[in-house]
């Protein structure tokens, strides 16, 4: 992975800078000493490591202003930072870059229950959110996997989802306001406890840029009534096409699910042996579907979507009787991962999204690639929209296997876009998915995303490195070709 | 003498906005031109018709997807999507009358551009929330793309939602995919008479903070209510605040029943069946209102539990009519025609609370000398701007639409 080359004039500053810094932040939250700053080496995606240049760790918005404002005068690079959960290497840091760790912002500021959101920093978790309401009968509905650890100034950088994301939305559609520091140091609020913006849509554009615009100091979500009741159906399929149908038969009958998760035969294996949760170990997919809202409507949607799946040829077939059973059916497709992880000596964990009707010649496809480079690969999925989590299983001690499990990922990406769908559904792509970007995207494609970076940021001092392949210099993308020779085009009807 | 430049397909498009370039005369980006009169006046006298780019070339219902040319027509889309059991769930409303020009003649790029969002806004989300990806010719004279026909998709940053609420001053849409979903089997309205606004407000509050799935919540004060061709609305001879469930048919019982019994301590309760709450949901989505009088008619975005407060303010101080949509969050008003379309009064009475306030319906001169859109601190102005001269370095999109006076 090439990141860019440290600037030698800044590495060279290093103490004048942490000097600087000093006076902006308290001692204890400059962080120089190489022992300390080994906890930010990396994120969760462990394979890429780098020590920062500096750590620091600010407590106010003012004092955010205050740093970005420095190293924007002095052309340091900065690299945010929430509680580095990012499975893409959004927070990898540079060598010639400050690590700007945003933890000490962990307070909720206003619970508005008349509104029906919350005011919170960006360094409170995801699940603290859902915790400071949650005696009122409140939640935060995206639930990424992560969501004890990852921060909601996380979630906004990444968009995160999670297995409600079908019926409830992705980070982007349960924000409503935003406070953000731009890399001048000039703080800017974006929406607010109203609907829609005032002009173009920069909370959506903020969303998901994985800290390439700029540094989210407040965060305001809208927060939902928890519904009367939620119950899963846990059924095996004896193959992925007939798992499949009855996915695309429960949404054809008008039925969104909250939740609708598969597992292929590995996972169901692997998951089973580490939870006992109860899974058809004979079974070649399994389906969980969770169904919530009002208890007469949980009641028919349970009656409909069994009998969709007896007719989708469902072997075992059951049906949660409290809330006990259904976290256990839940309970081996959360631990998925770790499951894999005691099968394996490592893994790699794929985030693919295809359009779902192409998603048995993709698992096809997909055991041939697992032949040909003689590594076993293990899919959970996000069935109900077609995000795909292959998790590719290695042996980082063999030589090599690094670096096939890393070409087979990039394989299945690469058939992910082929089919019609994208590289990432709601991981990112940070470092980890950067240069497969010209897989689906032109250049053109690129460059309009690009001069977006630039316009928040000209010198691309913010998370440099990621996302994008090629960092091209803001005045060059800014060039405009005017077919000058050709004033008039004659083959346009006009009238 | 206005030019028009008719594209047949993308190509042309690409064609049409590099010759914009090459002779320096901006274009005015119109398909059925529904809301040609909302926005500050194009200030150009070329018209780029993109009214050709119509068609729906995708669409996979149990994929809940589907892509169209641009300029496809609303309601064809509506039609095919209704053969299938389905629906834009973020329920579009058609402005055309409000705006001076014939119902039914939106298209979907139109919707898009405007990120034009009807009642079941609070529930569903935004236009912008469904909105996939998209083929577009930039400013600069390039194609390009977004997004994709996938809904869980991180990859690169969201041009949709910055494309969504331009107004076509960024980039040409030229193809769209759209995220849709199931319609509801079943729907009622209960609605509770003689409120107060700031009553009607807390009732409406009250019905959102429980487990029961509203998908619409509006206020009627009784001058509005009375507007109403429903007569089950009309009728009552009083305000009206409307609360809509839908659903499957026994979940729709059972919570209307849930619904009913929650806010009869505010008032007299009464519901509508399906046909009854179709109707009266269509006339506040499409702010029939208003359509057929002369007032201006500003749009305000607050949080919903300032909505009374600002609502009854701003009626006050400019002899208007409000109504309210979104819970109280969204306030539509009509208020006599002023030279400076009361723009300080109603952006004051907002000022210390947050939120927008668009002026919808104006005559031309009006929205040319007042700011139409809510204007924007500094910081936040001149990073728009920046981020316009990204897409449309010479201004040859919709020049003036989105301009702050």
């Amino acid at each position: 992975m090439r990141m860019p080359k440290p600037d030698a004039s800044v590495v060279g500053r290093r103490d004048a800078i942490v000097g600087q810094l000093r006076e902006i932040v308290a001692t204890e939250g400059v962080i120089v000493d190489e022992d300390e700053m080994r906890a930010y080496e990396c994120d969760g995606l462990t394979a890429y490591r780098q020590l920062p240049f500096i750590v620091v760790l600010p407590e106010t918005t003012e004092q955010v202003s205050r740093i970005l404002k420095l190293c924007h005068a002095e052309g340091v690079k900065v690299v945010p930072r929430g509680a580095g959960t990012s499975l893409s290497g959004g927070a990898l840091p540079l060598a010639d870059a400050i690590t700007l760790g945003l933890a000490k912002f962990n307070r909720i500021l206003d619970v508005d229950l008349d509104n029906r959101c919350v005011v919170a920093q960006p360094g409170v978790t995801n699940l603290g959110i859902t915790d400071a309401v949650k005696s009122q009968g409140f939640y935060y509905a995206p639930d990424p996997s992560s969501q004890i650890a990852c921060t909601i100034g996380g979630n906004v950088a990444e968009n995160s989802g999670g297995v409600h994301c079908l019926k409830y939305g992705l980070t982007t559609n349960n924000l409503l306001g935003l406070e953000m520091v731009l890399i001048t140091g000039e703080v800017i609020r974006i929406g607010g406890k109203h609907l829609d913006s005032e002009g173009y849509d920069l909370l959506g554009l903020v969303t998901g840029s994985e800290g390439l615009l700029g540094v989210v100091t407040e965060v305001t979500v809208r927060i939902l009534p928890r519904p009367e009741m939620a119950r899963a159906l846990l059924a095996g399929f004896p193959s992925s096409e007939a798992a499949g149908a009855c996915v695309a038969q429960v949404i054809g009958a008008g039925i969104i699910p909250a939740g609708m998760e598969m597992m292929d035969r590995p996972a169901i294996h692997a998951a089973e042996d580490f939870v006992h949760a109860g899974y058809p170990l004979d079974a070649d997919a399994l389906l969980i579907v969770e169904l919530d809202g009002p208890e007469a409507e949980v009641a028919h949607l349970v009656d409909r979507v069994t009998g969709i799946a007896r007719e989708s040829g469902a072997g075992e077939l059951r049906v949660s009787a409290d809330d006990e059973e259904r976290e256990r059916f839940w309970a081996g497709r959360k631990a998925a991962f770790p499951a894999v992880g005691r099968i394996s000596p490592d893994y790699y964990c794929m985030d693919g999204t295809i359009p779902r009707r192409r998603l048995a010649e993709v698992l096809r496809r997909m055991a041939e690639m697992s032949r040909r480079h003689g590594l076993r690969v293990a899919n959970v999925f996000h069935a109900g929209d077609g995000n795909l989590h292959p998790l590719i299983l290695y042996d980082a001690n063999r030589p090599g296997e690094l670096e096939s499990a890393e070409t087979f990922g990039a394989e299945i990406l690469k058939l992910c876009v082929e089919v019609g769908g994208v590289l990432t559904g709601e991981h990112g792509v940070g470092v980890e998915k950067r240069d497969l970007m010209g897989v689906m995207f032109t250049e053109d494609d690129l460059n309009h995303q690009q001069r977006v970076k630039c316009a928040f940021d000209a010198e691309s001092l913010l998370n440099p490195g990621k996302v994008y392949p090629i960092l091209r210099r803001c005045a060059e993308l800014g060039r405009l070709h005017v077919r000058a020779g050709q004033v008039r085009f004659p083959d346009i009807p006009r009238f | 003498m206005t030019d028009v430049l008719a594209p047949r397909d993308a190509d042309d498009v690409l064609d049409a906005v590099a010759e914009s370039l090459a002779t320096g005369r901006p274009v005015d980006v119109v398909a059925a031109g529904s809301k040609r009169n909302f926005g500050r006046p194009c200030e150009t006298a070329c018209e780029l018709d993109v009214s050709a780019l119509s068609g729906i070339d995708l669409y996979e219902p149990d994929e809940l997807v589907v892509g169209m040319g641009a300029a496809t027509p609303l309601v064809a889309l509506e039609a095919a999507l209704e053969a299938e059991r389905q629906m834009l769930s973020f329920e579009p409303p058609d402005l055309g009358p409000v705006l001076g020009a014939p119902a039914g003649q939106s298209t979907v790029g139109g919707v898009l551009a405007c990120n034009l969002s009807g009642p079941r806004r609070i529930m569903a989300g935004a236009a912008r929330d469904h909105f996939l990806g998209f083929n577009a010719v930039s400013g600069r004279g390039e194609a390009f793309k977004s997004g994709g026909r996938v809904v869980k998709n991180v990859t690169g940053f969201d041009l949709s939602k910055l494309i969504a609420g331009s107004f076509g001053t960024l980039a040409v849409l030229t193809h769209v995919v759209l995220r849709v979903l199931p319609s509801p089997e079943d729907e009622r309205t209960v609605l509770i008479a003689g409120l107060a606004d700031a009553q009607a407000v807390s009732a409406m509050s009250a019905a959102m903070n429980g487990p029961y799935d509203v998908s619409g919540a509006a206020h009627l004060p009784a001058p509005v209510a009375s507007a109403s061709a429903n007569e089950a609305v009309s009728g009552l001879g009083a305000s009206t605040t409307a609360i809509r469930i839908e659903g499957p048919a026994p979940s729709v019982e059972a919570r209307t029943r849930a619904v009913s019994a929650l806010v009869s301590e505010f008032g007299p309760t009464h519901v509508l069946d399906r046909a009854q709450s179709g109707s009266l949901w269509r006339e506040v989505r499409d702010v029939s209102y208003f359509a057929a009088d002369g007032r201006q008619v500003w749009r305000i975005s607050v949080a919903p539990a300032a909505g009374a407060g600002v609502g009854g303010q701003i009626a006050a101080a400019t002899n208007g009519t409000v109504f309210y949509d979104w819970a109280g969050g969204l306030v539509w008003l009509a208020i006599p025609a002023l030279d400076d379309a009361g723009h300080e009064t109603i952006r004051g009475a907002i000022r210390d609370i947050g939120g927008h306030a668009t002026l919808v319906r104006a005559d031309p001169e009006v929205r040319a000398a007042v700011s139409v859109f809510q204007p924007q601190p500094a910081p936040l102005a001149a990073l728009a701007a920046r981020i316009k001269d990204s897409f449309d370095p010479r201004h040859v999109l919709n020049p003036g639409r989105m301009a702050q006076v």
